[in-house]
């Protein structure tokens, strides 16, 4: 039973809301609120009905929906999803009505404005995860930037204005040299199939055939794009600027999806469309990737901004999962997907909740709290088990998922030295260093700051947002095949892909 | 029961989950004493009917699994949240469930009126739960879930008082030291795991175990595999060069003191190496090292317990010491030997620490033995039950200490050489020392402290029959042991239990020589009347003569200075690791590299492209006339190329 216009859904109820929001009173901010959460709502449920009605044995992308768009150039309107992308379609879903309750008292000013952002926004994240055509995706994929953009220009801190045109320029500027590749892949593509094609189901036929050199470029194109939005390391220091300004929902999506984009981006388009490329750079992206491990890992330690400190965890954290993902085996991808996940879930909780404190103090400064375990009992339980997570406590997420990348990137062939897998793991420790450290700093010692003791705890608002985001936390350290078993078909499908590439068929 | 194993497991956990939910509701101390230690208790329980069903049954059918549900399935990977129900682990669960029902029930006199009086059991049954599962697990994941897990509650249950100073920090920063140099510990138990996976396909034990022998793999890998098991288990068990967090440690409530820092958490580093001693015995050099390292920390230990002046401080360093003689028995090869010393250490080092907290709790919180003194006639029955634990651990017949140590001694001489045994012996005697230094100091003798303020008062039931419970166990749980010299046909009843878990490994292990009951007797004699020297001397200078402490501290200022400051190695890693690291990290990794130099470039090239372009701009005058002109020059640049290329 497959409804083939299910993701078209997806897509077109966030475009209607917001329009819908357009024709309502600035001044209706309750009305608006609800709209878009109920928009949100809706959104995550058709999500859920794909969840349901998906076939996870099924190596094809399923609800594909595909009409010619821009005719002499070849170009569809070309939607579908498989087990990787609707992992991250529902984390998508589900973080966004969190992040819009989140907002209620956060955002004061332009409310209306606010939640038509938020509901573009969600649209080009959605978008990106389920185009099929290589044109649909880039636009998406940039799309995306405008209303990330305004969120973090108009609703940000102090040097907004800074950030977000950082963010924007320096992303913009990777995914130009994408757009050039793509065009490039599509020409080339051409010599092979007969016609201009952006087609990715085509173009995984194909593009493999390309000799190496024209894959490594290739790959580079896509890469630099994609890796300045892991970020990989050195392309991250636009994250702390735009994480520390950006407003808690707009870093919440930041962390928790936009970020995501990038190494799905790699497992998406680099692995299985240039297969020889992808094996020829992996150690060269694994050695990135521990370099961040360790450096995000030690900057985030020395940071006195908590904000700050947990937007380098980022870097520390996503460079696991281009670990896992260059590693190339099936515990090492299937641990990166789930590190995703994670990451979404634990990395998103935790800008919620140094938002929610910072509603109540304004002050991010770690050296601002301590103490607070006994003025505000419940953030700290919170905020210790979501640190927990993020450190990879065994029975907690995050453990899940670093357990497989390791234990993958240890048996990896195309890695082939044990040395990824032992920096990596030093990073583990370090994980524990900087967040527990902040834990104690903030939460544990002598109330010392007069102003903490008026602090107020978690409201009912807030529980709510925070309690199904450690459901999930618990899930999937406990029962992970949930979530495996959707992705394992994938895994396995651009494993084939990488190592067993199509041969040349065609003239 | 042996299919229901797994309640023992989900009983802890439903105290914890009941009281940590609804702990601030129910406020009553009694309900919450009585539902943490209840569900401690019916875990003791199952685990008590399983043992007599697996004594029932043959013994070749003694290994028994249930097994819940899948936990992490991709490639070979396949792991369950699934239980081993055989002799090794029925023994560690007796004790953990047992000791810990005991330390339970002590805790609800000795916490209370506490404000957190809930969270404290919460975090204890959070606590059982864990070791639980690090004990019967029948894979490594799952073992180091749990291995993790307690890991997590000794830094909460550390760091229990947060508000609270300790030393020259906070009982938090204690907390984050045993975290952070555990985990450590761990990232090598980790890379064991990978090891073992890329070896053998697979991380269950009854696999890996039985594919020791079917795979060929060359000894380096087990070499290999081993040591990185061994850090683990020396990060846990505090062992050198990771005991510094366990003496922090003493920052919690002294009931955790016993319960994880002494009797159980602290021993699951000897329970792992005895768990994976197939693995081990392949590796001979991996055993001389554990050898090795567990004869010097016992040693090393003890020379610091001799002069230190806080009750738990001695008890710290002696737990310590012992953990190393755990590993001495390891890595000589007497596994079962190893495992009867980690039981009788959990009776007596738990009543020793139980024995302390009824003391601190009689001196209004003072833990310095400096200031104690004569606290014989106030508390009777403390004074009784530590006598008789500070009589097991130095190893007098016939109390338990004395049967679990000297076959550890036995071994060692036998297996590893008189090296080993003298400082093995060396160490025992010191362990006596300070034992009764210790005793001495707090119940012999003149008070210390002005008995007109403070009033010494003996603690209620509810603590001093622990006490006394374990009292007993420490005396006479060493008759399970009696070596085979001793006891006849039967044979060392423990060993014989034992011996199907450790007989695959102690195939593989030859040792050469012959030894003769009579030499198993000198030695024998040899260590008690080491022990009662120690126990004398510490009667001469402590008791007889206070002032001959004074003198030789005084005429080896330095030694005492260096061992009172524990050899300084907290100050020497502070400035050779921590320090260096936190400081370059601030200074060079983020003020210089990130922000300078990598962000710097970022913003260079940003700033470059506004430069070129401002550049460029100047061209864009907007004055029609410099237009006009420039054009000129065009069109005469186009006509002069035309012409010239005619």
């Amino acid at each position: 039973m497959e409804n083939s216009l299910l993701i078209t859904y997806l897509l077109l109820i966030p475009l209607i809301g917001s329009f819908v929001l357009l024709f309502i009173k600035s001044e209706k901010e309750n009305l608006i609120k609800y709209i878009g959460l109920i928009v949100s709502l809706l959104i995550f449920i058709i999500s859920l009905v794909i969840y349901f009605s998906f076939d996870s044995t099924n190596p094809d992308f399923q609800f594909v929906h595909k009409f010619k768009w821009i005719d002499n150039l070849n170009i569809h309107y070309n939607v579908g999803i498989d087990g990787m992308s609707l992992l991250l379609v529902l984390l998508t879903t589900f973080l966004t009505p969190l992040t819009l309750i989140s907002s209620w008292s956060g955002i004061t000013i332009k409310v209306k404005e606010f939640t038509v952002f938020m509901l573009l926004l969600e649209l080009g994240m959605l978008g990106v995860f389920v185009s099929l055509d290589l044109f649909l995706f880039y636009i998406f994929w940039e799309a995306m930037l405008i209303p990330m953009y305004f969120i973090i220009g108009i609703w940000g801190g102090p040097e907004k204005i800074y950030a977000a045109v950082k963010f924007f320029i320096y992303t913009m500027a990777g995914s130009l040299i994408m757009l050039v590749a793509i065009i490039w892949l599509a020409i080339h593509a051409s010599n092979y199939v007969g016609e201009f094609t952006t087609d990715l189901t085509q173009l995984y036929n194909v593009a493999p055939l390309f000799n190496l050199s024209i894959q490594n470029y290739l790959f580079i194109a896509f890469g630099i794009s994609f890796a300045i939005k892991v970020p990989l390391f050195p392309f991250h220091t636009w994250l702390p600027d735009a994480h520390v300004q950006a407003p808690t929902a707009g870093s919440v999506i930041l962390a928790g999806v936009l970020l995501k984009m990038g190494t799905y981006g790699m497992l998406r388009f680099n692995l299985p469309l240039f297969p020889d490329a992808s094996i020829n750079f992996a150690s060269f992206m694994s050695v990135l990737a521990i370099i961040g491990i360790i450096y995000g890992a030690l900057v985030a330690m020395v940071q006195t901004d908590m904000k700050k400190l947990v937007a380098y965890s980022s870097v520390a954290h996503l460079g696991f999962v281009i670990l896992g993902i260059f590693a190339m085996n099936e515990e090492a991808i299937q641990g990166a997907i789930i590190q995703m996940i994670n990451h979404g879930l634990s990395t998103g909780a935790l800008f919620l909740l140094v938002g929610m404190i910072y509603e109540r103090t304004h002050s991010r400064d770690i050296s601002y709290y301590g103490g607070i375990a006994k003025v505000v009992p419940i953030f700290s339980f919170f905020l210790l088990v979501v640190s927990l997570s993020s450190i990879g406590l065994p029975g907690l997420n995050g453990f899940v998922g670093e357990f497989l990348i390791l234990l993958g990137s240890f048996k990896s062939t195309v890695l082939n030295s044990w040395w990824f897998t032992i920096f990596a793991a030093i990073g583990v420790i370090l994980a524990a260093v900087y967040l527990l450290w902040m834990y104690k700093r903030v939460v544990f010692g002598r109330v010392t700051n007069k102003k903490l003791d008026e602090l107020t705890d978690l409201n009912n608002r807030e529980i709510f947002v925070l309690v199904p985001i450690i459901i999930f936390i618990v899930w999937i350290g406990i029962y992970p095949s949930t979530f495996l078993n959707v992705s394992e078909t994938y895994t396995n499908s651009v494993l084939e892909r990488v190592f067993e590439p199509p041969k040349a068929e065609f003239k | 029961m042996i299919d229901l194993i797994y309640l023992s497991v989900l009983f802890p956990l439903l105290g914890f989950l009941i009281n940590g939910i609804f702990g601030t509701k129910i406020k009553n101390e009694k309900i919450i004493g009585i539902i943490g230690s209840g569900a401690i208790g019916l875990a003791f329980l199952v685990v008590f009917i399983a043992f007599f069903e697996t004594l029932s049954l043959p013994v070749n059918l003694r290994t028994n699994y249930s097994e819940l549900f899948t936990w992490i399935k991709v490639g070979f990977l396949d792991v369950s949240f699934a239980y081993q129900v055989d002799q090794l682990s029925l023994v560690m669960a007796l004790i953990v469930t047992g000791v810990g029902f005991i330390i339970h029930v002590y805790s609800i006199g000795y916490m209370h009126g506490d404000k957190s009086f809930w969270r404290f059991f919460a975090y204890l049954n959070l606590f059982i739960f864990a070791m639980m599962n690090l004990i019967l697990a029948d894979n490594f994941v799952l073992m180091f879930l749990g291995w993790e897990g307690v890991g997590l509650c000794s830094y909460l249950l550390i760091g229990f008082w947060y508000e609270k100073d300790f030393e020259k920090s906070t009982t938090a920063a204690a907390g984050l030291k045993a975290f952070i140099v555990n985990r450590i510990g761990d990232v090598g138990f980790l890379l064991a795991m990978f090891l073992i996976y890329l070896t053998f396909n697979s991380l269950k034990f009854s696999e890996v175990f039985s594919r020791v022998n079917a795979f060929d793999v060359p000894e380096h890998i087990f070499t290999l595999i081993t040591l990185f098991l061994f850090i683990g288990a020396v990060g846990k068990s505090a062992q050198i060069p990771l005991y510094i967090w366990l003496p922090d440690a003493m920052a919690g409530p002294t009931p955790v003191s016993a319960l994880i820092h002494a009797a159980t958490m602290v021993t699951a580093g000897v329970y792992m190496v005895a768990r994976t001693s197939v693995l081990f015995a392949s590796a001979p050099t991996t055993m001389m090292i554990v050898a090795v390292i567990g004869v010097f920390t016992a040693l090393f230990a003890a020379t610091i317990g001799l002069v230190q002046n806080d009750i738990k401080k001695v008890l710290a360093y002696s737990t310590i010491s012992q953990l190393g003689y755990m590993f001495l028995a390891m890595g000589a090869g007497a596994f079962s030997a190893g495992i009867f010393h980690v039981m009788t250490h959990a009776f007596f080092k738990a009543l020793l620490f139980l024995g302390a907290g009824s003391i601190i709790h009689a001196m209004h919180e003072e833990q310095d033995i400096q200031y104690y003194g004569g606290l014989k006639k106030y508390l009777p029955i403390t004074y009784g039950t530590f006598l008789v634990a500070a009589t097991a651990i130095s190893g007098i017949p016939p109390l338990s200490g004395f049967f679990s140590k000297d076959e550890i001694l036995w071994y060692s001489y036998t297996n590893l050489g008189y090296v080993f045994w003298i400082i093995g012996l060396l160490t025992a005697v010191m362990t006596a020392f300070y034992m009764f230094r210790l005793h001495f100091l707090i119940f012999n003798g003149t008070a210390r402290f002005d008995e007109a303020k403070t009033h010494p008062h003996e603690s209620p039931n509810v603590m001093t029959t622990p006490l006394v419970i374990l009292a007993i166990l420490s005396a006479i749980g060493g008759f399970i042991g009696i070596p085979a010299i001793f006891s006849g046909e039967h044979g060392n009843i423990f060993h014989n239990w034992m011996a199907p878990i450790f007989k695959p490994a102690e195939l593989k292990l030859v040792y050469y020589g012959t030894h003769t009951h009579f030499e198993e007797i000198l030695l024998m004699a040899i260590s008690v009347a080491g022990a009662l020297a120690g126990i004398f001397a510490a009667r001469h200078i402590y008791l007889k003569n206070p002032n001959i402490a004074g003198n030789l501290s005084a005429r080896f200022k330095t030694v005492y200075r260096i061992l009172l400051n524990k050899y300084y190695v907290d100050e020497v890693y502070d400035a050779v690791i921590i320090n260096p690291t936190v400081n370059s990290s601030r200074s060079i990794l983020w003020k210089i590299v990130d922000n300078k130099i990598i962000d710097g470039l970022v913003n260079i090239l940003a700033g470059s492209v506004g430069d070129i372009s401002s550049l460029i701009r100047k061209l864009q005058t907007g004055f029609v006339q410099s237009y006009a002109v420039v054009m000129m020059i065009g069109v005469l640049l186009a006509f002069f190329w035309l012409i010239l290329s005619l």
